[in-house]
């Protein structure tokens, strides 16, 4: 057998094992409501969401955001205002953060891909910041309180939310559809080109394709799959805060995407699984969770950088090759 | 009462004075973050999380051990710019040959450890620290009443932003360091340790930050939050200016602060924000920054 | 402490290997270079010289093999070391740094060694550098800037000198005043490793040559022998 069958074949089997895993979570996420807290589930799979999202654009289109924030707490917002103020239902409501997010992208987009590099970084950062002021002071948004006892509704006015299965179950749904809808984004000509451009801009732009276009497109697509997942949040948990446009809840997506593996589809679902699963540890340990978070991203940039996703795929093709005479 | 579109004088002064000695600060940071930026390619995150360590140390230097302001001006620049030495050798060192974003990435996370420690230590609300005896007081300048110790800022810092542009643009060490800007491995070649350069100059540039956290302390309340905020502002003073140049990151922190103080006179709401609005008229029009070489 | 051994080469280069990431760019290079000789790298682009200079100085990190100065093992050393052993690198760009005036470019490198000349003895034997000494670095000519570059060599007090294509680009003037200027410092006792294409002005004050292909030395010969090379020289330079 020859070393290029020897490789094909490998490469078939870790797609059959791959798609086995992902068939083996959906069941297992299906089952875990019985078995686990489903609020913390929830949790895990709003932050998971947002991570993925914002992997898109940075482990896919290699832009660093530093003010996904301003989407995911300013879409809870949106959310939690049209839901509690104007009587909307939840699916209304978490569209209209979702579009709200897009729109707020799609802003702070245009303006931050004026700049390359750390500088486009530090523009998101500002403006996210200016977005945050803008929350302190805005009058719907209720300051420092943030706006409480957001109703759950109805779901297509006949399933009740205030259920908590049928909550998870809802979650669970706008996660995979997201998830899905990344995979897809990821795995199209689009995508590819978006790939193209995180290797070697350059060469995308002597290729004739209009970068700029291309970045604000995907810009505005992590942005808006940032903002489903907040304005959900906003739903299960029933407020929106200030917290979640803070440039600290900025860095924690970062840290969820760095140390489950930037460029994986898996890394971001599992960073927030771990993230998440140790605030909550912490929260009851008095250990501080600032400090915590830091110590692991230090660690992460120095020598962890594929993340434990990453990590995995490095070792698993690395013994896939080794069989044959690499 | 003399006034000027409606605001009387003194009203207008006393704003524009706060606005001169934020923006004093602004130009003491963004001139640090330039500095390692220039050489060393790294977006220090960690800046407002040294300011605020410099004005701890300085707090606790007088708090526990009696020592006070004077002493403290040139203790707590050696302390930081120590910490930050250990910092570049232990760490940052290893991430030159890596994306930038890593840096960023990695002194973030720095900064979250640094602010998380004392925070769990002293919560979050602020410290007072006493203006020294001999700056206490004002002086009436007739057309307003300028506090001594406000004054002193301004005067320091115009004094170590024209000090480091000196060292940077006209002596020795300066050309070592603007030229292993340019082409470090050829500086290396000729027999220059350009690693140790390395390390000094983060060195450098965390002194700095905490000479400004000392200098902060009798204006701003010493507080563990105090650099994460002015932080992100002077990261949009950076992008304005651009980090191309060390002269342009001085005078665009001055005329940020300056600008910042005009807003609080006629439109106090938006004073926090201008600096933001002010950074995306400028991406707008003139995106590599008003003093930008590099992009 | 004896006097350096005169029959022993000054620099010695033996069985240098070098790679440029996973290209493996020197496959085992030979040579020497005796005290107060000079010697040229003669090759076609891309065979490998300028490399070898690289390689030698320790600009190129990945490398096997050995290569002694003075005696001493130059592949132990950090980059910031090598010019302290008495070596000076005045790479193909020449590397005239922007931000500098002239006169910062010049006083540069540091002094390594005893026996460099003083500024104003460069700015005698260059009145030209010496008028635009406060000029920013890059504002002059192609021909002034290579002046430069060796100008601020030689008060580094170095012994040897690693010249990477000095005539590169330069105009026939040029070219002359700095075969000139390369004599005057042969006389001064200089040894030089020069890497030229151009081999008529290398003939001039060349002692010795070495042909590259492919990564190696493949040639040998002293200036005396030029003649009866010419055709093997066609055949490899292409020319």
């Amino acid at each position: 057998m020859s070393d290029a069958t020897l490789h094909e074949e490998r490469a078939a089997a870790s797609l059959r094992l791959e798609r086995a895993l992902v068939a083996l979570a959906i069941v297992a996420l299906i089952a875990a409501p019985f078995v686990v807290y489903p609020i913390f589930i929830m949790k895990m799979l709003c932050f998971a969401l947002f991570a993925c999202a914002f992997n898109l654009l940075l482990g896919y289109t290699g832009l660093l955001s530093f003010g996904h924030a301003a989407f995911f707490g300013g879409a809870a917002y949106f959310c939690a205002y049209a839901v509690k103020a104007w009587g909307w239902p939840p699916e209304a409501g978490i569209l209209l953060g979702t579009v709200g997010a897009a729109g707020l992208g799609l802003v702070m987009g245009f303006l931050a891909i004026r700049r390359q590099g750390i500088y486009f970084s530090m523009i998101t950062l500002a403006l996210a910041q200016m977005f945050y002021f803008f929350c302190v002071q805005a009058p719907f948004t209720e300051g420092e309180d943030g706006i409480q006892g957001v109703p759950r509704g109805y779901l297509f006015g006949v399933i009740d939310l205030n259920v908590t299965m049928n909550m998870y179950f809802f979650v669970l749904a706008v996660f995979l559809i997201g998830v899905f809808a990344i995979w897809r984004i990821v795995n199209s000509p689009f995508g590819m080109i978006l790939r193209s451009i995180s290797e070697n801009e350059n060469r995308a732009i002597s290729l004739g394709y209009s970068v700029g276009r291309y970045k604000l497109a995907a810009f505005v697509m992590s942005a808006a799959l940032a903002g489903l997942a907040g304005a959900t949040k906003a739903i299960v948990f029933q407020f929106a805060t200030l917290t979640d446009v803070t440039w600290q809840m900025s860095g924690e997506v970062i840290l969820m995407t760095l140390l489950g593996g930037i460029g994986t589809m898996a890394g971001p679902v599992v960073g927030a699984g771990l993230v998440v699963g140790l605030e909550n540890t912490l929260a009851t340990s008095g250990f501080p969770v600032t400090i915590a978070t830091g110590l692991i991203f230090m660690v992460c940039v120095l020598i962890f950088r594929r993340g434990i996703v990453g990590e995995v795929y490095a070792r698993w093709l690395g013994r896939a090759r080794g069989g044959g005479t690499s | 009462m003399t006034m000027i579109f409606g605001i009387p004088v003194q009203a207008l002064l006393g704003q524009l004075l706060v606005g001169l000695i934020n923006g004093s600060f602004y130009a003491m940071l963004s001139l640090g973050l330039a500095v390692i930026f220039g050489l060393l390619r790294i977006i220090n995150f960690a800046h407002g999380a040294l300011y605020m360590l410099g004005a701890f140390i300085g707090y606790l230097l007088l708090v526990h051990l009696g020592i006070g302001y004077w002493p403290a001006l040139i203790i707590v620049p050696l302390a930081v710019g120590l910490f930050g030495v250990a910092v570049e050798r232990v760490a940052l060192s290893r991430l030159y040959r890596l994306d930038p974003l890593y840096g960023l990435l990695f002194t973030f996370g720095l900064a979250l450890v640094i602010e998380g420690v004392f925070r769990y230590f002293f919560g979050v609300s602020g410290n007072p620290y006493a203006v020294p005896a001999q700056l206490a007081g004002g002086t009436n300048l007739g057309f307003m009443f300028l506090p001594n110790y406000r004054g002193w800022v301004v005067v320091a810092s115009l004094i170590v932003c024209i000090g480091t542009w000196l060292l940077i643009e006209k002596t020795r060490l300066g050309s070592y360091l603007r030229a292993a800007t340019e082409n470090p491995e050829l500086v290396q070649a000729f027999g220059v340790n350009v690693p140790l350069l390395l390390t000094l100059t983060y060195g450098l540039g965390a002194a700095l930050a905490g000479l400004a956290g000392i200098l902060a302390a009798p204006v701003y309340q010493v507080s563990p939050l105090m650099g994460s905020d002015l932080i992100i502002v002077v990261f949009a003073v950076v992008v304005v200016g651009g980090m191309g140049s060390i002269l342009g990151a001085i005078v665009t922190g001055y005329m940020l602060g300056l600008a910042e103080g005009l807003t609080k006179v006629f439109y106090p709401e938006a004073s926090n924000l201008v600096v933001f609005v002010i950074m995306a008229i400028v991406l707008l029009l003139r995106p590599a920054g008003l003093f930008g070489r590099d992009g | 402490m004896k006097g350096p051994d005169m029959s022993e080469p000054l620099l010695a280069v033996r069985d240098l290997n070098a790679w440029y990431g996973e290209g493996h760019a020197l496959h085992g290079v030979n040579l020497d270079v005796m005290r107060g000789e000079t010697v040229t790298l003669l090759g076609r682009n891309g065979v490998g010289k300028t490399t070898t200079l690289r390689a030698i100085m320790g600009l190129i990190r990945k490398r096997t093999g050995g290569v002694t100065f003075n005696g001493k093992d130059l592949m132990r050393l950090p980059l910031h070391r090598v010019a302290h052993q008495g070596i000076g690198f005045v790479p193909e760009e020449r590397g005239i740094f922007a931000t500098l005036t002239v006169d910062e470019n010049l006083i540069l490198p540091p002094v390594v060694a005893k026996g460099g000349m003083s500024v104003d003895e460069i700015f005698e034997l260059f009145p030209n550098l010496k008028e635009r000494r406060n000029s920013q670095g890059t504002k002059l000519s192609g021909g002034e800037q290579q002046m430069l570059a060796i100008a601020r060599i030689l008060r580094t007090g170095v012994e040897m000198l690693l010249l990477d294509e000095p005539t590169e680009g330069l105009a026939p003037v040029i070219v002359q005043r700095i075969g000139e200027l390369l004599a005057t410092l042969k006389k001064r006792g200089m040894t030089i490793l020069l890497v030229e294409q151009n081999f008529r002005f290398a003939a001039r004050i060349a002692d010795r040559f070495y042909l590259m292909d492919h990564g190696k030395v493949v040639e040998g010969f002293p200036v005396g022998q030029l003649s009866a090379h010419t055709d093997k020289l066609h055949e490899v330079l292409g020319v």
